[in-house]
């Protein structure tokens, strides 16, 4: 059932928020443990949250639009009580947090219920889901997979039907992949527009967070009660509310929809490129344009996040290099020997690259590309054949996010039906139009052209 | 040890950082680093007016 449904219950009386809690800690207890998506469930605390809903709605005050809505936050959120583990074993040692994140107050003053934290890549640095310290979130259509990463919990909780919603983080696509493997909805909305306060960081210059659900109307009534400016996050911009939940039927009349060219075609799976044909005949779309230097953007998102995130680790790198997962803390220690110069130059190139794809859109409203170049691969995997070339995997699984989020622009991941295994397209649209992507998503759902993948064992 | 300037990097950087690099994970850390020094080659390999201003702006 999605957050929308639950909320429509849980408002009109149907049903009570305790009711739907109970059952999602139930499917959790049930299916966790061959999911491995959460590290920690507040049972006590989900339940007293439902109450108070539940007193709301007997009252008469208005619950919320996500009225008894469960949800769960990859664990570089604070949870007030419980470390921040940002999926580390160092991390375990902090003292619990004082307060929540500002998401988590924003939603839960929305009547969504937090139920737990999610397994996410160690620090963020994953593409994979996979982690030393806590095992592998599994992805819930074959356990064998991965969930993506870095938000992999988030992903498998959404995916495999434990909770209907979310958090996650992207700094290169940590929402849109593990949206992409596990067959769900993500929304990266614009750099700044959702705070971050309260959040472990990971690459300050390209660090957002959002939701996964697993219909385009909970991405958009999460979005619209996580909007609006924050002191806690100095990135956060100072914007009025610019509410999408209303305007969603408007699907997308009127706009000029196009596909990314060019580099957004090379080295993607068959599966994927024809997920992104799909969307696009659907869409009426016919038109392909060139993102211009979007291997070169790539290259710079990459200089910049191994060098910010090794920055961020410095110490912990001198102090506690054996307690990291190696994968994470050998790229965070060749990430602290790149030369300055490199990583100067990488962020004025993109203001260039920034201003060069703005008049892109200038001709175009949103733009189609692949979230992920293949479906899940096995657990495990190092390598993948693309093209008849063996390459490296991880950093490949990024290959279409980045060059998005490196100028921090709007996205909602949609999963595409009929493929073996789940696969996932990006639709993009200009900086602060969340509102573009979110109303194409909307269609594409509305038409069956995207759907999220059913969680296993959902009807027994 | 043989003269390769990336080796010599890693030894060098790592022991200005005083980051205690264990030799086994030596391998690893040259392999992402020529990775991240091939990014960055491209990158500044691209041709900006002395002019270009980086995307973050500090507002005071």
């Amino acid at each position: 059932m999605t957050g929308a449904a639950i909320a429509a219950g849980v408002r009109a009386g149907t049903t009570s928020a305790r009711v739907v809690v109970e059952a999602a800690l139930a499917t959790i207890a049930d299916r966790n443990p061959g999911l491995g998506a959460f590290t920690a469930v507040i049972a006590d605390r989900a339940l007293a949250t439902a109450d108070a809903v539940d007193a709301a709605v007997a009252s008469g005050r208005d619950p919320g639009p996500l009225a008894g809505v469960p949800f769960a936050v990859k664990n570089l959120f604070d949870i007030a009580g419980l470390p921040t583990l940002a999926g580390s074993r160092i991390n375990r040692d902090r003292p619990p947090a004082g307060q929540d994140a500002t998401l988590i107050r924003r939603l839960e003053a929305a009547g969504a219920v937090l139920v737990g934290a999610l397994n996410m890549g160690e620090y963020a640095y994953d593409f994979t889901g996979e982690n030393t310290h806590d095992g592998p979130s599994h992805n819930p259509h074959d356990l064998r997979r991965m969930s993506g990463g870095s938000s992999g919990g988030s992903g498998a909780a959404v995916g495999g039907g434990l909770v209907p919603l979310a958090l996650g983080s992207d700094t290169n696509g940590s929402i849109r992949v593990p949206a992409s493997f596990c067959g769900v909805f993500g929304l990266k909305a614009t750099y700044g527009r959702l705070s971050r306060g309260g959040s472990f960081p990971f690459v300050a210059s390209l660090d957002h967070v959002g939701p996964l659900a697993r219909g385009v109307r909970d991405l958009a009534l999460s979005y619209d009660a996580m909007q609006g400016p924050d002191s806690r996050d100095s990135t956060c911009a100072d914007r009025p509310l610019e509410p999408i939940s209303g305007l969603l039927a408007r699907g997308s009349a009127g706009l000029r929809i196009a596909v990314a060219g060019g580099y957004f075609r090379t080295g993607a799976a068959t599966e994927a490129l024809d997920a992104v044909a799909a969307v696009a005949a659907a869409l009426g779309a016919t038109r392909e344009v060139e993102l211009p230097e979007a291997a070169r953007a790539r290259a710079a998102a990459y200089v910049i996040t191994a060098s910010e995130g090794a920055a961020l680790h410095l110490d912990r790198l001198r102090r506690r290099p054996a307690d990291f997962d190696p994968q994470v803390r050998d790229r965070l220690v060749a990430g602290a020997l790149i030369p300055a110069a490199m990583v100067a130059q990488a962020q004025k190139f993109r203001r260039w690259y920034r201003d060069a794809v703005l008049r892109v859109f200038a001709g175009v409203d949103v733009l189609l590309a692949p979230a992920t170049p293949f479906p899940a691969p096995a657990l495990g995997t190092r390598t993948m054949v693309l093209n008849g070339a063996e390459v490296p995997l991880r950093p490949n699984i990024g290959l279409f996010t980045q060059p998005i989020s490196f100028i921090g622009l709007p996205v909602v991941a949609v999963p595409v039906p009929g493929f073996a295994l789940p696969i996932g397209v990006q639709v993009i649209a200009p900086p602060w139009r969340e509102d573009l992507a979110l109303r194409v998503a909307w269609q594409l759902e509305e038409t069956g052209v995207a759907c999220a993948w059913e969680a296993p064992g959902a009807h027994q | 040890m043989n003269d390769d300037p990336l080796d010599a990097m890693i030894r060098g950087g790592t022991a200005l950082l005083g980051i205690p690099l264990d030799p086994a994970w030596h391998d690893a850390v040259h392999a992402h680093l020529a990775v991240c020094l091939r990014m960055g080659t491209e990158v500044a390999a691209f041709p900006l007016p002395d002019e270009a201003e980086p995307a973050p702006v500090f507002t005071p």
